[in-house]
């Protein structure tokens, strides 16, 4: 029987920053300060129905968007010599040795008004405004979360057996149905893993739609963090209802996997 | 290799041996924990005086120097935990809050004759109406700042921050407090005795003003006017100066009805241990020099008269902006006094207008 010894550390550090948190965000939501129950604070979270769906909105765009870039890239490094790859791997994590605001510091530079994209846009005679919209937060979000897109996809992609793409290509399939029909089913959970990686982080962020978006661009990560000073009850009843549809938008994700995995 | 190891090894023994005797060959007669702002005393920058090793020799009382960023912060270290401070500086608002709930000393002002030097206007501040708890530390206004490439006309009221032909080029404050107060003076309302209903009333006004906003902003404020991406800004007195040095296309503008006096006071919180040097601390830190050094690091005004008529250069005395009229600051109103209840209404109704 093997042991259990070497897991104890990881319980109590579970339950200490992981179940014990969760348990008080809990009772602040459900409790007003007298401690007695209340569902009050719910139904002031609620008014932040539109920031919610905004939120979840702009994660979608940024998931969808990281998706399109980061599968062909994965597939095109998996395809390299392996130097090239690490060296390609390595290229796209240096990025994220750096600090997340400077990044988010360094795009609000690259985009504000005669900024140089504006002043390179302006000289083909294209002028605009390029900060303070949605696009400019899909933007960073998409920036800032493309390598866990990249990675998980990448390392799936790496372990396909390459006879397998041989067998279908001796069989007559085209470079399209190969993709189609081996790569892509085999990659899924790498897919999978990469989506929920974006996802989750880009729906419960903050400061980055401070920085980038406009007056309209508020995100339910910066509502959490204004009402908190004042009101930890509904701050933590609207952390409570992002934690849910975060978990089910993660039991919907696993559905999808596990078919993909039976067929 | 091993060599240079060894020698490194014996430089930083010896390194820390001449470390380790320095801090015990001065011993200091005490202690004193200040807990202040970042960034909020003079610290030998710039040529000017350090304030903290000043006082340490000429009192040889030991300096223990913690810094918070927010009243909040400050609050909270107070009530949840087990340290002691002996001289902390909140705001106006957070003074009212610490004396209400019983968290201040009564200072000894045998122990603090510069007290004398403090201006009438400031002695008897409106969250201590009467002048037990606090000496004043430093003082300001609010005002506008504005790009003259963009605003043609010097702005006279909070009004032109509800300008349309400004649209998508104007900031606010990202504070509810701050932006509560320029919508409550608009309309008509003292915000130091404000109710709910008045805040509904300031919400609104503040909700017309939104679809016009680049954004709202806090230290942002500095980056945006400084390399002209918005055309004007509510902002301190103090930091309007730094964004003006930083860009000369800027100017500053004060509305004409008065804007929000500020302050930030010395007091010595419940938990000291140490009252009466905190007191040295307080009182050395209204010696006319020491005044006059912070402020010029600070670019926030000194209530300390005599520092005011000795020692600062005229400039900064004829800029009405760092030390206004006192027909302007008759005008002016003093945010504090507001209850937890409407303070907390206050930023909901904050955040709901950032939400819709």
């Amino acid at each position: 029987m093997k042991s259990k010894k070497p897991s104890i550390p990881y319980i109590i550090w579970m339950v200490i920053f992981t179940m014990i948190p969760i348990v008080m965000i809990g009772y602040t939501a459900f409790t007003d300060e007298n401690g007695s129950f209340t569902t009050e604070y719910f139904s002031n979270a609620l008014y932040y129905g539109d920031v919610f769906a905004k939120s979840l909105w702009i994660a979608f765009l940024s998931t969808a968007i990281c998706l399109l870039v980061a599968y062909p890239l994965a597939y095109l490094i998996s395809n390299m010599k392996e130097s090239t790859q690490n060296a390609v791997i390595m290229l796209l994590m240096i990025p994220m040795w750096m600090n997340f605001l400077l990044r988010i510091y360094a795009w609000v530079t690259l985009l504000q008004d005669n900024g140089p994209i504006d002043t390179a846009l302006s000289l083909l005679g294209i002028h605009g405004t390029y900060i303070g919209n949605t696009g400019a937060v899909v933007l960073g979000m998409v920036y800032e979360y493309l390598p866990f897109m990249v990675l998980p996809i990448y390392t799936v992609m790496c372990k396909i057996d390459r006879s397998l793409i041989e067998a279908a290509q001796d069989l007559g399939s085209s470079g399209f149905s190969v993709i189609k029909k081996v790569v892509l089913p085999l990659s899924m959970p790498g897919v999978i893993s990469g989506i929920t990686m974006v996802f989750v982080p880009s729906a419960s962020t903050f400061l980055v739609s401070q920085y980038l978006g406009g007056t309209d661009d508020i995100m339910i990560g910066d509502i959490i963090d204004k009402i908190f000073w004042t009101d930890q009850n509904t701050g933590s009843a609207i952390s409570l209802i992002l934690m849910v549809l975060i978990f089910v938008f993660l039991i919907i994700m696993n559905l999808f996997g596990d078919e993909e995995a039976i067929a | 290799m091993k060599k240079i190891i060894s020698i490194i090894l014996a430089a930083a023994l010896a390194a820390s041996m001449t470390a380790g005797l320095s801090g015990c060959g001065g011993s200091y007669d005490g202690e004193v924990n200040v807990y202040n702002w970042g960034e909020y005393i003079s610290n030998g920058e710039d040529g000017l005086m350090d304030i903290i090793e000043e006082f340490e020799n000429q009192t040889n009382i030991k300096v223990n120097y913690t810094t918070y960023e927010t009243n909040e912060e400050l609050y909270n270290m107070l009530k949840n935990s087990n340290v002691s401070y002996d001289v902390i500086i909140p705001s106006e608002y957070m003074i009212s809050k610490l004396i209400e709930e019983d968290m201040l000393l009564e200072l000894d002002f045998d122990n603090i004759p510069n007290y004398e030097y403090i201006m009438d206007r400031f002695k008897k501040l409106d969250c201590d109406p009467e002048g037990k708890y606090t000496v004043c530390y430093s003082w300001g206004v609010t005002a506008m700042v504005y790009d003259t490439t963009k605003v043609s006309e010097k702005p006279t009221s909070w009004e032109a921050l509800w300008d349309e032909d400004l649209s998508g080029q104007i900031l606010m404050f990202n504070n509810s407090r701050d932006a509560m107060a320029i919508s409550m003076q608009l309309c008509g309302i003292n915000p130091s005795s404000c109710t709910t209903e008045d805040v509904d009333t300031a919400a609104e006004k503040l909700s017309e003003q939104k679809p016009l906003l680049k954004k709202y902003v806090m230290d942002q404020a500095f980056t945006e006017m400084e390399t002209g991406q918005a055309a004007i800004a509510p902002y301190y007195a103090g930091d309007i100066i730094t964004m003006m040095e930083n860009n000369e296309d800027l100017d500053y503008a004060m509305p004409e009805d008065g804007a929000n006096l500020f302050y930030d006071a010395m007091c010595i919180p419940t938990c000291s241990k140490n009252k009466e040097n905190a007191e040295k601390f307080i009182n050395f830190m209204q010696e006319p020099e020491v005044a006059a050094a912070n402020f010029e690091y600070l670019n926030y005004a000194t209530p300390n008269q005599k520092a005011y008529d000795n020692y600062i250069d005229e400039d900064a005395k004829n800029n009405e902006l760092i030390y206004p009229s006192d027909e302007y600051l008759d005008k002016c109103y003093v945010f504090t006094n507001v209850s937890d209840e409407v303070y907390s209404y206050m930023q909901e109704q904050f955040v709901k207008i950032q939400a819709d």
